[in-house]
């Protein structure tokens, strides 16, 4: 191995993390949000809305990611309907394909995580919350969310490795993002090995710092771990 | 829709046997995956229980490396590397041009030593969940350990891991549809084929979906059913 190759292979190759980082970004941003809009449909007590939020999760969850990229980025341009339409602009472009198909894809994992950690929160707490008069939005606010994430975090936080994993998707759909550019620079050159080890070690450096973060985040949510200690146990100083 | 069926159908205008013929072949690389994948399995949970402290290292190493890094990449390593290699192995033999991997071997390699590194965790924590008395008994009474190993750890871990097995099975059969990228004829490849030629991408997509859709929820049956054979004679709480 010659060490000038692999720096300047190092550096092309941190050229595509901006692009990486900012897929998986606005996918997990954008599907967290979808993903608690279904977990709260297949908590809503309603027959219809849980049964398109399972068939939903079904779908997304039983077929490969790159099928779903394939099916939005060569499938839909098919119809003159979606041609003609608004969003075409948008759909046109292999960026917004790629960003939809994992923001719809990991809505679909998110959601039964967060469905986990709602579902966590002991009813007991929910009950005594309505008893003092607690309105549905304000127990959500105050009593489900803050104890339901702390619960759903670590799951979460494997998620978001897995997504930042799969934006090397995107590349198959043309996108210069840091596996897209490996391809490219091991098609040019057949030098698998050298090049694989640098987007590896790119890869672990990102999603070991993303599980720092999340332990961090970790920490800071819950009190008991940072050493305070709870209200009632701190005894009573003397007078 | 009578457009759709006989494109999709059997005719002689039809896809459909080539879609038959994908889907098995679907299943055959994502069990020879699976299948070296239990075997590295079992190695990192033999490491990460008995082994030193360099052979645990080395467990852990590849556990973390594997699952951080995406499997796209690891396919192109195993493809283009092994063409690499086998092409200067040919060069040194005497051989002129290119000498390439065959893409079923890369693909099934490339997706075991993935789900390899889940499975490695589903064995260690199957063993786990045997009663350590077991296992003393075992060893009070004589038992080799090949034999403890086949008579006491084997029946009963596997029962275990079976949820968990079923997940790493599910795993493997999505990411087969990544060695479509290196040219193996398998379900997304076959579409791609398909929609390229007939300019239909939307109805190969879909086919393709619904056939993965297809066999990982049979497959889940089949899991299930397996689960609750296995434990029949568990008592549950």
């Amino acid at each position: 191995m010659d060490s000038d190759f692999l720096l300047q292979t190092l550096r092309l190759l941190i050229s595509g993390v901006p692009l990486t980082l900012q897929l998986a970004f606005y996918s997990i941003a954008a599907g967290a949000v979808f993903a608690v809009l279904l977990a709260l449909m297949r908590l809503s007590g309603s027959r219809v809305l849980d049964y398109a939020a399972r068939s939903y999760v079904f779908v997304f969850r039983g077929t490969p990611l790159l099928v779903q990229i394939f099916l939005i980025y060569y499938g839909l341009g098919q119809f003159p309907e979606i041609r003609q339409s608004l969003l075409w602009p948008f759909l046109r472009e292999p960026y917004w394909c790629a960003l939809l198909a994992l923001t719809l894809n990991t809505a679909a994992y998110s959601s039964e995580i967060i469905r986990g950690g709602i579902l966590s929160v002991p009813f007991g707490q929910i009950e005594a919350a309505r008893a003092c008069g607690m309105s549905r939005a304000l127990i959500f606010r105050r009593i489900v969310v803050p104890q339901g994430l702390i619960v759903a975090l670590p799951a979460y936080g494997n998620e978001i490795i897995l997504m930042t994993r799969s934006t090397a998707l995107a590349s198959v759909i043309t996108l210069m993002e840091v596996t897209g550019i490996a391809s490219k620079i091991i098609s040019e050159t057949f030098r698998a090995v050298e090049v694989f080890v640098c987007a590896g070690a790119i890869y672990l450096i990102l999603n070991f710092a993303i599980s720092r973060a999340i332990a961090l985040l970790e920490r800071r949510l819950s009190p008991q771990a940072r050493g305070a200690k709870l209200a009632a146990d701190v005894p009573e100083p003397a007078r | 829709m009578s457009d759709y069926v006989e494109l999709m159908g059997f005719g002689p205008k039809g896809w459909g046997l080539l879609m038959v013929q994908a889907t098995l072949m679907t299943i055959a690389v994502s069990a020879a995956a699976f299948a070296l994948g239990s075997v590295l399995g079992a190695l990192v949970a033999w490491a990460r229980i008995e082994g030193n402290r360099l052979v645990r290292l080395a467990a852990d190493v590849y556990t973390t490396v594997l699952r951080g890094i995406p499997d796209l990449l690891v396919i192109y390593l195993l493809y283009f590397g092994g063409s690499q290699a086998l092409t200067a192995l040919a060069h040194l033999l005497g051989a002129k041009g290119f000498v390439g991997v065959n893409s079923f071997a890369a693909g099934a390699i490339a997706v075991g030593i993935i789900s390899g590194a889940y499975q490695g965790e589903i064995f260690r924590g199957a063993f786990n969940a045997i009663a350590r008395g077991e296992l003393e008994a075992a060893r009070s009474v004589g038992m080799p350990r090949l034999l403890l190993f086949r008579r006491i750890i084997v029946p009963q871990a596997l029962r275990f891991a079976i949820p968990g097995l079923g997940n790493v099975w599910q795993l493997a059969l999505k990411e087969s549809a990544l060695i479509s990228v290196v040219g193996l004829t398998e379900i997304l490849r076959q579409a791609q084929v398909g929609a390229g030629s007939t300019r239909q991408p939307f109805e190969f997509f879909i086919t393709a979906a619904v056939l993965y859709l297809l066999l990982s929820t049979f497959s889940g049956m089949a899991f299930q059913r397996a689960e609750f054979v296995a434990m029949r004679g568990v008592r549950r709480s």
